[in-house]
């Protein structure tokens, strides 16, 4: 059994919590007081129906402005998988939620309204799912019961969005016709739709392909800390240790310690304290090397033959997640895994105007824009570009003074490598 | 060896990433250590974090007095066959020198008053990061709550300057005063946390498995350990009862459920077929309203 880790976007009225809702209660993740709860709180609602959005609207500003204001994770597993949802909210404002979202997505669904079809926000969340590198894309369409279930209306969205995935160069799309509130292809299949014969949404999540952890790729390791024992029976005893993020690695591999650039060779391997030829990601693992090299936290160990790029000068296409704007010329804390480096903003090259992708000029970016910038970085970045690697090519940008978390990045391929 | 990982490899490895990054940016971290199966489960992994090296935070636990001796017992020979170090500090010191009002009632319970404690021990220590057990699937408000979570010098947690978590990269930056409460099993449920102490052949205080009790049969239906911390009434109904304990928390507020689990085995097969949520069967404090657990985290609970 392995986790398959999803996010659900849609705009405020999509039903994008009753959809968690039926999921949820449709596959009996949901206990019996909890439902309790949720009978005793759809009685004080006006027409008494269970609710199943109150499953996930967890917090009490919610509940009493009605809407869902922060990612909430919810649990459920089947006798095929175990899902992790990160039901992120579709309102204008909180883009940076379905960004914070997306980054731990193996899938999307993207949920729009039958009767609006292809909208503004699912030009938002579609372009969000693309940056993000998301792997799998499910186009749920809602609400197909207020329109007598109709073929054709499925079916006009459907080319409606293929056309929007072609801009954005979005792979493996699945559709799937839905009502949420009744229940029609979620879980159970639907008869009143037998014009569809592919799977319900969740036979889909249940058998969908996820890429393993980036096995092929080259194998990328941070060096989170250093364990020395300095006790007598461990007197010589210095582990470099982190998780290794994509591929593998052997005993005897030769590697480079960046950025630095320091050749030496795995010497042992542990995982779990036992000695292992080879591991593979995502295992937390502890390096032993050949040399007694200055090795930190932050450095990064890499295969000779399999280099990331080596560079103070990063071109990155940023999620701009606070309410002051981003101006060139701005310093930030680039954090980079267990990297931190100073980072001042050279330029903004665009921004990308989210509902019809254009480039536009401009000096700024505000609350969820997104663009691409020029960073410059006090040190050296080791990374590689977020399209080859999600583990190596994206970072967080943090203000200086208030240690917020002020925007995700993800790396571009560089333009010029450090000389020397 | 093949690529091919089970969840429980995916859990692992995620909770054993986040407790090396806690070592990694933080000055002086603690693990607050309960003596519960979560806690229990946060130590095991921080062994396979940092061994062969001791571990990089001393275990803490707040005491509210009312415990089961069971559990105090492991948490000593715990500490002992480690050699980690443990940091004891009483609520009852707490409510004596802050003059606070005791809790009161049949079944005085101090988890609210727990609270205080941490923050005392938090300002003693100065601590800059506490690691806790707590789980996204025990409750809606934890649902929301980061990995690493930002506190003010108050503990206090507030959902809507929560910062943004992307992909699995920690910012723990904080100012002077401001600590983190950071929960490396959040995305494990109940079962997830059985099933690994399963595999791994994690021992476990005896109170979780059936034992006979005397209980207190509350007038909701639940069953309370008869302690000396509450207070009996002629007419309370007293059953002898085969019961084991879910979560182990204030005795005074911690109903046992009837079981004749004696086994990790059995205990998962009775949570793939139990219909009530851990919570809900277990914790009298979350039923007094809806927002009872977002009000105590508001307010620096854990």
């Amino acid at each position: 059994m392995n986790i398959l880790k999803f996010i659900t976007a849609g705009s405020v009225d999509d039903g994008k919590s009753t959809l968690i809702g039926r999921l949820l209660y449709d596959s009996n993740a949901v206990s019996h007081d909890i439902l309790e709860t949720l009978e005793r709180q759809s009685r004080n609602k006006a027409d008494g129906e269970l609710d199943l959005s109150l499953l996930t609207d967890g917090l009490r500003a919610e509940r009493e402005q009605g809407i869902t204001i922060d990612v909430a994770y919810k649990y459920f597993s089947t006798t095929r998988r175990k899902f992790i949802i990160a039901d992120a909210p579709g309102h204008v404002q909180y883009t940076r939620n379905m960004v914070t979202g997306a980054s731990n997505a193996d899938l999307a669904i993207i949920l729009v309204d039958a009767r609006q079809g292809v909208v503004e926000q699912t030009h938002r969340h579609s372009l969000v799912a693309s940056l993000m590198g998301i792997p799998q894309i499910v186009l749920a369409v809602n609400k197909l019961d207020l329109l007598d279930y109709s073929e054709e209306h499925f079916y006009k969205i459907a080319a409606a969005y293929q056309e929007l995935a072609e801009k954005l160069k979005l792979r493996n799309i699945t559709f799937i016709p839905i009502s949420a509130l009744a229940g029609d292809n979620v879980v159970q299949p639907s008869a009143n739709m037998p014009w569809y014969l592919g799977p319900t949404l969740l036979e889909h999540l249940e058998t969908v392909e996820i890429e393993p952890e980036a096995a092929s790729d080259a194998p990328r390791f941070q060096v989170q800390y250093v364990i020395r024992p300095k006790s007598n029976e461990w007197h010589d005893y210095r582990g470099y240790a982190g998780s290794l993020r994509s591929g593998s690695f052997r005993r005897g591999d030769r590697v480079l310690v960046l950025p630095a650039g320091i050749e030496t060779e795995i010497v042992a391997i542990e995982v779990n304290q036992v000695q292992v030829e080879e591991a593979f990601a995502p295992q937390p693992l502890v390096l032993h090397l050949a040399h007694d090299i200055d090795i930190s936290r932050g450095d990064t160990i890499a295969r000779f033959d399999a280099q990331p790029i080596v560079s103070r000068d990063l071109e990155a296409t940023l999620c701009w997640m606070n309410e002051r704007p981003l101006r060139p010329g701005d310093r930030l804390l680039l954090r980079q895994h267990a990297a931190t480096v100073k980072a001042i903003v050279k330029s903004i090259e665009y921004r990308i105007d989210v509902h019809t992708f254009e480039h536009l000029s401009d000096d700024k970016l505000e609350l969820n824009d997104i663009g691409l910038v020029r960073l410059k970085t006090a040190q050296p970045l080791v990374f590689d570009a977020y399209k080859q690697n999600r583990h190596s090519g994206g970072f967080i940008l943090v203000n200086e003074n208030t240690y917020d978390t002020v925007a995700a990045g993800m790396l571009e391929e560089a333009t010029e490598l450090e000389p020397g | 060896m093949s690529t091919h990982f089970d969840y429980l490899d995916h859990l692992e490895a995620q909770a054993i990433h986040i407790l090396r990054e806690v070592a990694g940016q933080f000055e002086r971290p603690a693990l607050l250590f309960s003596g519960g199966k979560d806690s229990i489960t946060l130590v095991h992994l921080a062994l396979k974090a940092f061994r062969p090296g001791k571990l990089p935070f001393p275990l803490v636990h707040i005491d509210t007095g009312h415990n089961f001796p069971e559990v105090i017992r492991y948490r000593d020979e715990l500490a002992a066959r480690f050699g980690e170090r443990l940091i004891v500090r009483h609520v009852e010191d707490t409510i004596r020198r802050q003059g606070l009002k005791d809790a009161t009632g049949k079944f005085p319970s101090r988890n609210a008053l727990q609270t205080y404690t941490l923050l005392e021990v938090i300002e003693e220590f100065e601590f800059d990061a506490c690691i806790g057990g707590a789980r996204r699937d025990e409750e809606k408000a934890r649902a929301k709550e980061r990995i690493f979570s930002v506190r003010d010098e108050f503990g206090q947690w507030d959902p809507k300057r929560q910062r943004p978590e992307l992909w699995d990269i920690y910012n723990g930056s904080i100012r002077k005063g401001e600590n983190v409460r950071v929960f490396p099993i959040s995305n494990w449920t109940e079962l997830d946390v059985w099933s690994y102490i399963q595999q791994e052949n994690i021992a476990l205080p005896e109170i979780y498995f059936s034992h006979r009790r005397n209980c207190v049969v509350t007038p909701a239906g639940q069953l309370l350990a008869i302690t000396e911390h509450i207070n009996l009434e002629p007419e309370d109904e007293i059953a002898v009862r085969d019961v084991r304990f879910r979560t182990v928390g204030d005795a005074t507020c911690t109903a046992a459920v009837e079981s004749p689990a004696t086994t990790v085995d059995d205990i998962i097969q009775e949570i793939l077929i139990a219909k009530i949520s851990e919570r809900g069967a277990t914790r009298l404090d979350d039923r007094l309203s809806e927002a009872a657990m977002e009000d105590r985290k508001k307010n620096g609970y854990f």
